[in-house]
């Protein structure tokens, strides 16, 4: 790969603008995310507090809380984050600037179009899907955007080695546009209405090939490729086994496609593809558990470093609830289990597990690595903020999946138990108003988490405006053979 | 379970597409020398990498 002719010329440097908008953005839509999670856990718990305002009930917040967060907060961290690492990796500048802000002003609309529709009522009624089909379209054109940039980049590279996170970026991306667009084939019916070209049951397992698929790519594959980046560079040591990382990659890839039929345990999905989905579930966890040890073992011989760095506190704690929740996630998709756990908060305890705790901390360890370098300074304004933003959430995801845990078994106990003569022994209603202690704790976990985000948007705000971007030089290309 | 007969031959088709890119992956040379690649990503000209003196309005708290 490496040509004299095409090296770096000295004066060569990496193009940081859209890994700066990016960052900040995922910063700012992370507060306004969890801000709107505070709110509907609150209503659940005190269901009065909307006023009967329609825009704010919580069909129509609910799928704005999940955009925001994984789209908005989780997008924008793995846009920021892959451009910076393609860039360093390959030792050369992205292949195009404007590209990259057409990427990044494009994807802004589709977010604040998305935060317009959804309050209004305007959704496909997907979940994780709703965005109705002109912003689908949009979002489309924005991928296709993101994935020239991405891949032109990896094509104009001076390092003839891929390093293993661009691959799982590459994926991320890749995945997620054919997801995409299959599940969001629809026929519209006027400009804010359409219709999926999928019915009935088709249209549940077309619907759950995505959902779970998008669990799969954006939200695990994506931030796998920051884990493989930012712990090393963190840690200051390469990853404990960069052999075992290709074969997590390709496990990963080549089992992850087909667990998306467990979300349809006892419908009207054929008994066989259940069983298909819970398999290949079950076989997840070989990769994903590798992929973690890996992870948390590139600290071994450094393990003071868990203790002095705070920023190394968030990178392998979201390792462990990595680990957690795809333990919990394979145990959940078993048939037997899910007969107790499906439709209850142990679900939203599973969901939140992984997602305050895996996706969230290693965004928020990747970014506090990042935010300093995108202004020029060696670290964050404040170290001790970064400590004290560790703590809070952690005891925030403690309090928010251990009540949401118990609230789901005793869901799932409650709606199962029968009286002698095999009547149902509690009415719903019954149930919902057992719910209502642990859905007050779940509140308080919540506000404890975007406590922790509110630190995180101060204190960068301090680094950016104490700070100021200094251009990094390519290396030379020498590294390359 | 006609959603079965997009996404099955979909999953095939793509499952094909990722044994060619394995293919290519090991024919070009990528799994070659994995210690070292591992190790490259610690090894670089980023100024803000290595130790220097800081800023001193930076450091502050």
């Amino acid at each position: 790969m490496v040509n004299p002719s095409v090296a770096n010329p000295p004066e060569a440097v990496y193009d940081d603008r859209a890994v700066r908008l990016f960052s900040i953005a995922a910063v700012v839509w992370g507060v306004v995310g969890m801000l709107v999670g505070v709110f509907i856990a609150a209503e659940l718990a005190f269901p009065d507090i909307a006023f009967g305002i329609p825009w704010l009930s919580y069909g129509r917040l609910r799928p704005l809380h999940t955009n925001a967060v994984i789209f908005a907060f989780g997008g924008c961290a793995l846009m920021a984050t892959s451009y910076y690492v393609v860039q360093r990796t390959c030792q050369v500048r992205l292949i195009s600037s404007r590209l990259a802000a057409l990427h990044f002003w494009g994807y802004q609309a589709v977010i604040v179009l998305a935060a317009i529709t959804l309050p209004l009522g305007i959704t496909r009624g997907k979940e994780y899907a709703e965005l109705e089909w002109p912003i689908a379209l949009l979002l489309t054109v924005v991928w296709v955007i993101y994935a020239i940039v991405f891949f032109g980049t990896i094509g104009i590279r001076k390092v003839r080695h891929i390093y293993v996170a661009n691959w799982f970026y590459g994926a991320f991306i890749i995945a997620v546009a054919l997801l995409h667009v299959v599940n969001a084939a629809s026929i519209p019916a006027g400009l804010w209405k359409s219709y999926s070209v999928y019915s009935g049951v088709q249209d549940a397992m077309v619907q759950w090939w995505y959902g779970h698929n998008a669990v799969g790519f954006f939200l695990t594959a994506g931030f796998l490729g920051m884990m493989y980046y930012f712990i090393p560079k963190q840690a200051e040591r390469p990853v404990y086994s960069y052999r075992l990382s290709i074969v997590h990659f390709w496990a990963l890839i080549f089992t992850y496609m087909w667990a998306g039929p467990h979300h349809l345990h006892y419908t009207a999905l054929p008994d066989w593809v259940q069983s298909v989905g819970m398999m290949f579930s079950l076989v997840l966890l070989a990769p994903s558990w590798g992929g973690m040890i890996n992870g948390i073992m590139t600290l071994s011989g450094a393990w003071h470093k868990l203790r002095d760095d705070p920023i190394m506190k968030f990178l392998i704690v979201s390792l462990s609830f990595y680990g957690m929740s795809t333990f919990e996630g394979p145990m959940m998709s078993i048939k037997t289990v899910n007969s107790l756990s499906h439709y209850t908060d142990w679900g939203i305890a599973h969901v939140h597990s992984g997602a305050l705790g895996w996706v969230g901390l290693i965004t928020m360890g990747s970014l506090y690595y990042l935010i300093p370098r995108m202004f020029g300074l060696r670290e964050m304004y404040s170290v001790r903020a970064i400590e004290l933003h560790f703590w809070i959430s952690t005891i925030g995801i403690v309090l928010y999946i251990a009540s949401m845990w118990s609230a789901g078994v005793m869901e799932g106990v409650m709606w199962r138990s029968v009286n002698n003569d095999g009547t149902l022994a509690y009415s719903f209603v019954e149930v919902v108003k057992a719910t209502f202690p642990f859905y007050v704790v779940r509140l308080g976990g919540g506000l404890l988490y975007l406590t922790g985000m509110l630190v995180m948007a101060w204190n960068t705000w301090k680094t950016a405006t104490i700070g100021r971007y200094q251009p990094v030089r390519i290396p030379l290309a020498v590294a390359s053979a | 379970m006609e959603s079965l007969y997009l996404l099955v031959p979909l999953s095939a088709l793509l499952v094909l597409a990722l044994l060619g890119l394995f293919a290519w992956a090991l024919d070009a040379g990528q799994f070659d020398d994995l210690q070292r690649e591992g190790e490259r990503i610690l090894a670089t000209d980023d100024p803000l990498d290595v130790d220097q003196p800081r800023d001193e309005a930076a450091s502050k708290q």
